[in-house]
């Protein structure tokens, strides 16, 4: 089932939690809402769950209206951070519950159910598990069970909220790649709320940047982390240094560094902002035509690569990430002079403040 | 478990430091056992002692008589139409209060605890200037022949007044303590409001409503202050037990008058029973909860 959002606004009190987003989720995605805390995702999330009703704007399932749709009646399952199971009743009836609330005429028999059951319970790998009550289970287990109560019902869209968020480094990434690979074999629409880069940049089909209510950017995951729209994506995803500077014309001359700009093309002298990845930086012993000079303050070699934290002689701090090998190769001591040469820089004209 | 056995261990190396030496620990918990035995077990055991003074034929002698067993009746009455409704009050107001956010909400939770801020004789009082003959709709009811004061509905009014809160005071904190995500899962998974009510709220709170329930019992049927302005005190009518306690013992007939109130007495320790039960049973699930965060 396809989701399509129109012009959705919603405020708590004074607070603006949505303002005018609209969004298409299409048939069978995985789509990411990624976020800072407060930028309203999960409010979205909430609304197309109808678990919040939305001040303005519309929601539609399959192009047929649901703003005002009663929860229960939008085949939506959802998945809580917290898991939300319910703690009185065994892993099993968790499972079967959604089955067995369901009107007379529609609900299925006890074999039935049974079966249905057991299977999600392959599924998520506890089958000897069914006769546990939710507090002897660890947080990954409960949130593999969340998840099949919400599958059990089959519902037309499953919509997760920061479903890793409460659960330890190891756990998350292998409950991540267990939910990409389950959503390849089952395609049903799919919206998560996160605020973890990595998480969404790994999972999803389709990732959308949220901040303070507003969508900023929405694209494919390499989409969003090659190409950022705004300066706040840019600084969202991934580690980036700024440099500062002034465009002018499609020209930009940054602290040393003359580049051309073709976004800002009408551009007058305006103060602008140029942002680098950390791995885009090269480190070269040697001065060279658009290098800056700069001095090694710390190294930290933990892993495949190599963190370099330069300052230049204006005092501003730089981050690098070296492959260890490259590293390796320049023997770089703290104190030594070397010169950095961004390999890529996106220049935004400075209206925004970090 | 780890952790816990650690800290066992951390808590046994330091206990010396950390707490008091042996005689002021003794000290404290016989001063606070005198202290129990002299203001409550004694007097409770009084009630029952001077209730058996002359025997057990005299006991239930002094029970079978015609007014004391219309003062139990009207008694029994009055609590089970008290209880259900402010069981029924009390669930839903700490649903609302609990599950919603809604303008007035504090100011609704100040009104429930107005009776337990207000002398049961004020209580008392208000029914009495509303509904008595001097009061603001006393001519209106007396025209159309409907008695309330000095009669069996003034004496309920007053009761469900006073007990008001006790329900829901026990259940708002509990349910707000649970949050409303389990009610939200169970709307996504399809199920209607009532079922979700009954299958996933209740189970929750099933033993927080038991110890609401317990203690609002205890009070309708032990109230005396705001009974006792409304009822008139019409003998084998308008009754009471703890009216009825007071008559008789103004009547110097002590031993009846330790008879009836024994059965107060009586009540109080099943009350005191069920309620370590329930609560009990509560921190059980609390526990459960939490483990579950």
């Amino acid at each position: 089932m396809s989701i399509d959002i129109e012009a959705v606004s919603k405020t708590f009190g004074s607070f603006s939690a949505l303002s005018d987003v609209s969004l298409k989720v299409p048939s069978g995605e995985l789509v990411a809402l990624l976020g800072p805390s407060g930028s309203g995702k999960t409010s979205l999330l909430r609304i197309i769950a109808g678990l919040e009703t939305p001040d303005s704007g519309r929601i539609l399932f399959d192009g047929v209206e649901a703003t005002n749709r009663q929860v229960k009646d939008r085949q939506v399952g959802f998945v809580f951070q917290h898991y939300a199971l319910f703690r009185h009743m065994t892993v099993f009836d968790n499972i079967a519950f959604g089955l067995t609330v369901k009107p007379k005429k529609e609900r299925p028999g006890k074999q039935e159910i049974k079966d249905k059951v057991h299977s999600l319970l392959k599924l998520i790998q506890l089958e000897q598990l069914a006769d546990r009550y939710p507090g002897q289970l660890s947080g990954g287990q409960r949130q593999r069970v969340a998840l099949a109560r919400a599958l059990a019902v089959e519902p037309q869209v499953l919509l997760l909220d920061e479903p890793f968020g409460a659960l330890d480094a190891k756990v998350r990434v292998e409950l991540r790649r267990w939910l990409r690979r389950l959503h390849d074999e089952i395609h049903v629409t799919s919206v998560f709320v996160t605020h973890d880069q990595e998480e969404a940049l790994e999972v999803a089909d389709r990732i959308v940047v949220m901040n303070q209510g507003q969508i900023e950017q929405q694209g494919t995951p390499s989409e969003v982390y090659d190409r950022p729209a705004t300066p706040f994506v840019y600084d969202f995803l991934g580690n980036v240094n700024l440099f500062k500077g002034r465009v002018h014309e499609g020209t930009a001359q940054m602290g040393g560094i003359k580049l051309s700009s073709p976004e800002n093309a009408s551009a007058n002298d305006a103060p602008a902002v140029g942002y680098v990845r950390s791995h885009d930086i090269a480190i070269e012993r040697d001065s060279s035509e658009g290098a800056l000079k700069a001095e090694v303050r710390y190294l930290l070699s933990v892993g495949p690569l190599v963190r370099v934290d330069l300052s230049l002689p204006d005092g501003g701090p730089i981050e690098v990430d070296l492959p260890r090998d490259e590293a390796d190769k320049l023997g770089l001591k703290v104190g030594d002079q070397v010169f950095a040469r961004p390999r890529k820089m996106r220049v935004f004209v400075d209206d925004y403040q970090i | 478990m780890q952790v816990g056995r650690v800290l066992k261990k951390h808590n046994q190396r330091g206990g010396g430091s950390t707490s008091e030496p042996a005689w002021v620990r003794y000290l404290l918990v016989t001063v606070a056992l005198i202290f129990l035995a002299l203001f409550l077990l004694l007097p409770l055991a009084a009630v029952f002692a001077q209730a058996l003074d002359k025997g057990w034929e005299a006991y239930l002698e002094a029970l079978k008589e015609p007014d004391t067993l219309s003062a139990i009746r009207l008694t029994l009455t009055t609590a089970a139409v008290c209880v259900p409704l402010n069981l029924f009050f009390g669930i839903v107001a700490s649903w609302a209060i609990a599950k919603f956010n809604f303008r007035g909400k504090s100011f609704l939770i100040t009104l429930i605890d107005l009776p337990f801020s207000v002398s049961p004789v004020v209580s008392g009082l208000i029914y009495v200037l509303i509904f008595g003959l001097q009061g603001w709709l006393g001519p209106w009811l007396q025209d159309h022949d409907i008695k309330i004061i000095f009669a069996v509905p003034g004496i309920i009014l007053a009761t469900v007044f006073v007990t008001f809160p006790f329900v829901a005071r026990e259940l708002i904190p509990l349910m707000e303590a649970q949050g409303r995500e389990e009610e939200e899962a169970a709307l996504t998974l399809g199920a209607s409001g009532l079922q979700t009510f009954f299958r996933v709220t209740f189970p929750n709170i099933k033993w927080g409503i038991l110890y609401g329930v317990i203690l609002c019992n205890a009070r309708a049927m032990g109230e005396f202050g705001a009974v006792s302005v409304v009822s008139g005190h019409v003998r084998g009518s308008t009754n009471t037990i703890p009216l009825q306690v007071e008559i008789l013992y103004n009547e110097y007939s002590y031993a009846a008058a330790f008879a009836v109130a024994s059965l107060l007495a009586l009540l109080a320790l099943v009350t005191l029973a069920v309620k370590t039960a329930a609560e009990w049973k509560m921190q059980q699930t609390v526990t459960v909860s939490e483990k579950e965060r």
